[in-house]
């Protein structure tokens, strides 16, 4: 099987979930091969040489998006280069990618991933729905090449069969009008300590912190205290306390830290279904009957506003 | 200007969701509603016409029986007039023949300017169909937008990034897919409640369309219940609470 991934970037590295596709690829076995959008494909190889990637396509973006010159490079070289499946992350870039591809292709999606498995020539990817309840395993039915979009941390990411990978220069690709959204200006926001998806330690508030004042003190504080990265509810982000980007759960981002710490969070399916794989989960809530104890590994029935300052403070006296 | 907005009907998701025996989702049981992710959508179309003094907001749909319940909603807000494509035949399309159906139905409501539509709807939640839309329909797609602004026949917008936001710029006619909480969506009144009632709904088939229907390329081959976690310890706060996370902690070698 030759299986492409979509590669992303993150300061000439590759991002995380690239790197997890590409881990999951090798397992499954066959050639692996990248596509690259980006000015700086060099150093990108060398990170995803190192995984296993023998060869990088290498993209020139033209100032236009990502994924939508992605897209066009890809739909002219599958004559040619016969890919069987194609990879993406459930990202903005990989989202934008398969489905302006599916489109050119007339190839169907599938979405949202969270397992891959591979028989003969038939290709199954697993999903989960009604927040994470259900488990639904589909499989494509037409023409190659398949064509998946996977959820960052659904996988592992290991170095391995590692190898230099040759990096071959794609030419000018024309993505019709799709090509005239150009990027003018790039707005990077500050961000202290780890990265969500990263971070050993999650500490995530909810409606039940009270006000958007206390998300500093309460959540910031004990995340920073516990050099972790602070997440919230969908409730706390659509009331605009908080930035999309700390959304955990199925509209928002997965988490799998060691440690979960839950503050005021009810425990909607929607929200469990982006942290139910951490590996400790402890819950603050003042309700007992709040559905986020039935996963908690501690539940603390309590008022966070109470209990939060004072586990701040045993911590700090811990030094 | 013209633009148009797709909006999902769903089914209401307070109510548990469910599957049918033949692995779809279950659209009978719930009473429809407007997805709310499209309410955005909706609001910002019709601020959007209204800053360009003419024109119309013009509203796309495909939904099973010829659900009207979710349309309405949206014309009580304001926009002008819906197509809506309901066919039996479209029963368990994906994300590519909804997105052909779509692209279709924005070329029926004619004269659009601008497609808006939501970065993903709340059931299905593939997140495809808006850059699906816009490659069908040859347009430039500026996805997962927290901020639109038209002007001199081009749409900017703050497009959403893992790192921030990127201004993106392309000219029209477009497509954009708005993220949820970037407007306030508004009540509708009662007057616009009453008007909805008679505001034209275009009612279509695929076929009506030239949308051929069938195999989509992929099957359900399996459906399971996830492991359920376990819950483990829990405790009522008598004031010493935190002792017991600090404890919690330290096995871990957190702290
Ligand atoms: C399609 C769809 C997608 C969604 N996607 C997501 C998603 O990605 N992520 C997500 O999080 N949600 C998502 N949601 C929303 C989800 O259903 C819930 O509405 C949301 O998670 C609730 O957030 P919350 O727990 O902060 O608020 P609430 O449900 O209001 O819970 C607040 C909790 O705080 C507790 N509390 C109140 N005061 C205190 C106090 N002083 N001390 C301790 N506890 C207190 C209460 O007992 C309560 O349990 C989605 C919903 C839909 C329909
Ligand atoms: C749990 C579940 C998983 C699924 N997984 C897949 C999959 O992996 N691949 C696949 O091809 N199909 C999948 N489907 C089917 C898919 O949801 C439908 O084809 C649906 O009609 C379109 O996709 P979406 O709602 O996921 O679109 P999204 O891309 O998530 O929708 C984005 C926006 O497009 C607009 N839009 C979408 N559908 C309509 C509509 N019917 N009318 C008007 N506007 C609309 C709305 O503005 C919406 O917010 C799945 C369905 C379910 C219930």
């Amino acid at each position: 099987m030759k299986i492409w991934v979509f590669a992303e970037s993150e300061n000439s590295n590759p991002t995380t979930a690239t790197l997890e596709m590409v881990t999951k690829a090798r397992e499954l076995g066959g050639t692996i091969e990248a596509v690259y959008v980006g000015t700086d494909a060099d150093a990108v190889a060398t990170g995803l040489g190192e995984y296993g990637v023998s060869k990088v396509h290498a993209v020139d973006p033209q100032g236009g998006l990502v994924g939508v010159v992605g897209a066009a490079a890809i739909a002219g070289m599958v004559d040619a280069e016969a890919p069987d499946l194609i990879l993406f992350a459930q990202t903005y870039d990989g989202r934008d990618a398969i489905a302006r591809l599916s489109a050119r292709l007339d190839r169907t999606v599938l979405t949202n991933g969270m397992s891959l498995a591979v028989d003969g020539d038939s290709v199954t990817v697993g999903t989960a729905v009604f927040g994470g309840t259900l488990l639904v395993d589909a499989k494509f039915t037409g023409e190659k090449p398949y064509l998946a979009a996977i959820r960052p941390k659904s996988f592992a990411a290991e170095p391995g069969g590692a190898t230099t990978a040759s990096v071959a220069q794609v030419g000018t690709v024309d993505a019709g009008r799709g090509g005239e959204a150009k990027v003018l200006e790039r707005h990077v926001e500050e961000r202290e300590g780890p990265k969500l998806e990263e971070a050993a330690v999650v500490v995530s508030g909810g409606r039940g912190i009270g006000e958007e004042a206390n998300y500093g003190p309460l959540v910031d504080s004990l995340a920073n205290l516990l050099s972790g990265a602070s997440g919230a509810s969908r409730a706390i982000v659509d009331a605009g306390w908080v930035p999309y980007s700390k959304q955990v759960g199925q509209t928002g981002k997965t988490v799998k830290p060691k440690v979960y710490i839950a503050l005021g969070i009810s425990g909607a399916t929607q929200h469990m279904v982006g942290m139910k794989g951490s590996d400790n989960i402890i819950a603050i809530n003042k309700d007992g009957e709040a559905p986020i104890f039935s996963v908690a590994d501690l539940g603390i029935v309590g008022d966070v506003t109470k209990v939060v300052p004072q586990l701040i403070e045993a911590i700090k006296a811990k030094g | 200007m013209n633009v148009v907005v797709c909006v999902k009907q769903i089914p209401d998701p307070a109510v548990p969701g469910e599957l049918t025996s033949d692995h779809r989702l279950k659209r009978d049981g719930a009473k429809a509603i407007l997805d709310e992710s499209d309410s955005y959508g909706v609001e910002m179309a019709l601020q959007l016409v209204d800053k360009a003094g003419s024109g119309e907001v013009i509203l796309v749909s495909m939904a099973p029986n010829g659900e009207v319940s979710g349309l309405r909603q949206a014309l009580a807000m304001g926009a002008a007039r819906a197509v809506l494509v309901s066919d039996d035949a479209l029963a368990g399309a994906d994300a590519l023949t909804t997105s052909k159906i779509l692209a279709k139905a924005v070329e029926r409501a004619g004269g659009a300017d601008l497609v808006l539509a939501a970065t993903e709807s709340s059931d299905g939640y593939t997140g495809t169909v808006p850059a699906q839309v816009a490659e069908l329909l040859g347009w430039p797609s500026l996805t997962f937008a927290k901020q639109v602004d038209i002007a001199d026949g081009k749409v900017t917008i703050q497009r959403q990034t893992e790192a921030g936001y990127d201004v993106v710029e392309a000219s029209l006619p477009a497509v954009v897919s708005v993220t949820a909480g970037v407007v306030e969506p508004r009540y509708p009144s009662f007057k616009g409640i009453m008007a909805a009632k008679s505001k034209p709904v275009d009612q279509v088939t695929a076929s009506d369309l030239g949308v051929a229907t069938g195999a989509t390329g992929q099957e359900i081959t399996a459906v399971t219940q996830a492991p359920e976690r376990q819950a483990g310890e829990k405790i009522e706060d008598d004031g010493t609470g935190f002792e017991r996370v600090v404890a919690f902690l330290e096995d871990l070698k957190v702290i």
